[in-house]
């Protein structure tokens, strides 16, 4: 078991090594699994032989040879299913590989396991996923947060060495936060979304989990770079984002946010970031109090942007061409209202709903076009942050992990779980979240993760700054 | 413009989605709470502020209209509910 809950960096070392091989490597994360997900429930299915297959025939001396991990379900893995935790695409397969995938397996790593989601990435706990509920490895009464909280789990739980997740409103950062590990949102066109299914087009992005930030650079760096299969991917050199991991933050000017520490957050929240930041004045770093104004009209904004893309993405899915069927439908249209009504659950009838009416005639300029005008205003603020700081600190999640079933009732609840990291999405910025602490909640150690934020495609940045703290803590 | 009022039943037919009358009963005041919500957006001034589609500064893309491998009708296929003869299948559309 320890084999599997151990970092891609050590895992090479033995590989390499000869002291195991791919296969053992496998096998000890299969046997995991088979030992700890019945209570977490992070794994929606995984293929083994599959898995066994590759690893048998891996090249160790790749970057990422011989290393299994998991994937989201929403990327499409060619031969495996791909259902966004959703009904509605029960019994598909994917026909090909997402970039992502074809770029992993170009390193050396093999793809193994799918793992649950809130359904089509909309949710903040993983509650919404169709098919399962995953619970917090800390925590079996709690979220894993959301909406890659499979992925975020099952790497906390050491059932995975890493994983990938997509996070375009804070999917990714969020549940690494409550579960406690580390999870990379990079820059907007830094990685191609080329097989991924869509669910908000100006915000996904597809970024690992991990137990160290040394990992996370080693998995980016696999995944990014231009694809022309994806006309958002940047045509921007790929740097070495290990080469000044190390460096430190001495020099560098930290700001914090002060709209990022409101009224309402965990006090043992605030207490461990205050912490974190404190760490970072010791290193060396200055720490500046920064302002970006529109900060509290981020939430708001993102459910106009996101709704309204998700409800042209989410067409797609007709009965048609993949995915279940209504039963002997009338006609077409009944076809239509049935297979889209039996197989979409609740969030995604929301958000089809409110992003089809900010997006209707007479209410797009109110709303829609609205919304795209403050995007402007929120990345403009962060332009003028990054034009005084290196990074910025903050926390990624107001609380910790809540209890599963909290904030079900109450959609707006559960869209403010995202306050602190839809942000980054909208700007287009890279950003992290790393673990800094526990809090004791309910006689439970409830993981925290620090939230740092970096200009656009400044990953090389945002991960030294990440690994300065992760090492002063004794990562 | 007339005050923002979102009627599910209405949207939902829009967007052919068909929901139950329970589905309706609560999605109706969930909805309009986030309105509410959202609506705080119209405190913020954006005269003569450029609305942002997306973040990075990528307008028109162009590449070379090469063939390159796709999938076989085999494959296409594969997935569908219901396909015959090489086709997707589904229900008659025009009468006649």
């Amino acid at each position: 078991m320890e084999l599997a809950g151990t970092t891609i960096t050590k895992a090479r070392r033995l590989l390499q090594a000869g002291e195991i091989s791919p296969v053992q490597l496998v096998d000890a994360v299969n046997a995991s699994i088979e030992q700890t997900d019945p209570k977490v429930g992070g794994y929606l299915s995984r293929d083994y032989e599959r898995a066994r297959a590759l690893a048998a025939e891996a090249d160790t001396s790749l970057p990422l040879g011989g290393i299994p991990i998991a994937i989201k379900d929403v990327i499409n893995v060619q031969g495996e299913p791909c259902r966004c935790a959703s009904k509605i695409l029960t019994g598909y397969t994917a026909p090909y590989d997402a970039t992502v995938i074809k770029k992993l397996r170009a390193a050396g790593a093999i793809p193994f396991g799918r793992t649950n989601m809130d359904e089509f990435a909309m949710g903040s706990s993983t509650e919404n996923s169709a098919i399962q509920i995953t619970r917090n490895p800390r925590d079996p009464e709690r979220i894993p947060g959301g909406s890659s909280g499979g992925s975020a789990a099952v790497v906390a739980a050491n059932e995975a060495l890493a994983s990938l997740g997509t996070d375009t409103g804070g999917s990714i950062r969020q549940p690494a936060a409550l579960c406690g590990c580390v999870g990379l949102k990079p820059s907007y066109g830094r990685v191609s979304r080329y097989g991924l299914v869509a669910f908000a087009s100006s915000l996904d992005q597809i970024g690992p989990f991990t137990h160290t930030v040394e990992d996370a650079a080693l998995v980016l760096q696999a995944i990014a770079g231009h694809d022309p299969l994806d006309s958002t991917s940047l045509d921007v050199p790929v740097p070495d984002y290990s080469a000044t991991l190390n460096d430190g933050v001495k020099g560098m000017k930290l700001g914090v946010p002060k709209e990022y520490f409101v009224e309402g957050m965990d006090p043992q929240v605030e207490a461990r970031v205050r912490e974190a930041i404190e760490v970072y004045r010791g290193l060396g770093a200055e720490i500046v109090e920064v302002s970006l104004p529109h900060t509290k009209y981020a939430v708001a904004d993102y459910y106009i942007i996101a709704t309204a893309e998700a409800s042209a993405n989410l067409a797609r899915f007709d009965g048609v061409r993949y995915g279940k069927r209504a039963e002997a439908p009338r006609d077409l249209a009944d076809h239509y209202a049935r297979t889209r009504g039996e197989g979409f659950g609740k969030e995604v009838k929301r958000r089809i709903i409110l992003g089809t009416y900010v997006l209707s005639s007479g209410y797009y300029d109110a709303f829609y076009l609205r919304a795209q005008k403050v995007r402007t205003l929120i990345r403009r603020d962060f332009e003028e942050a990054f034009r005084k700081v290196d990074g910025l600190l903050s926390p990624t999640s107001p609380v910790p992990a809540f209890k599963i079933g909290e904030r079900m009732a109450d959609p707006l609840q559960m869209y403010l779980a995202d306050i602190f990291t839809i942000a980054a999405n909208l700007a287009g910025i890279c950003a992290i979240s790393i673990p800094c602490g526990e809090t004791e909640t309910d006689g439970k150690k409830l993981p925290v993760g620090l939230q740092i934020m970096a200009p656009f495609f400044e990953e090389v940045r945002l991960l030294r700054i990440a690994r300065a703290y992760e090492s002063a803590a004794g990562c | 413009m007339s005050a923002p009022h979102l009627d599910v039943r209405y949207v939902a037919d829009l967007v052919r989605l068909k929901l139950t009358d329970d589905e309706i009963a609560e999605l109706q005041p969930q909805l309009d709470h986030v309105l509410s919500y959202i609506e705080q957006l119209n405190e913020v001034n954006v005269d003569g502020i450029e609305p942002t589609a997306h973040a990075s500064a990528v307008y028109n893309v162009f590449r070379a209209d090469n063939p390159r491998d796709t999938f076989t009708q085999e494959q296409a296929i594969a997935n569908a509910p219901h396909s015959g003869s090489g086709l997707f299948l589904v229900p008659k559309v025009v009468e006649g």
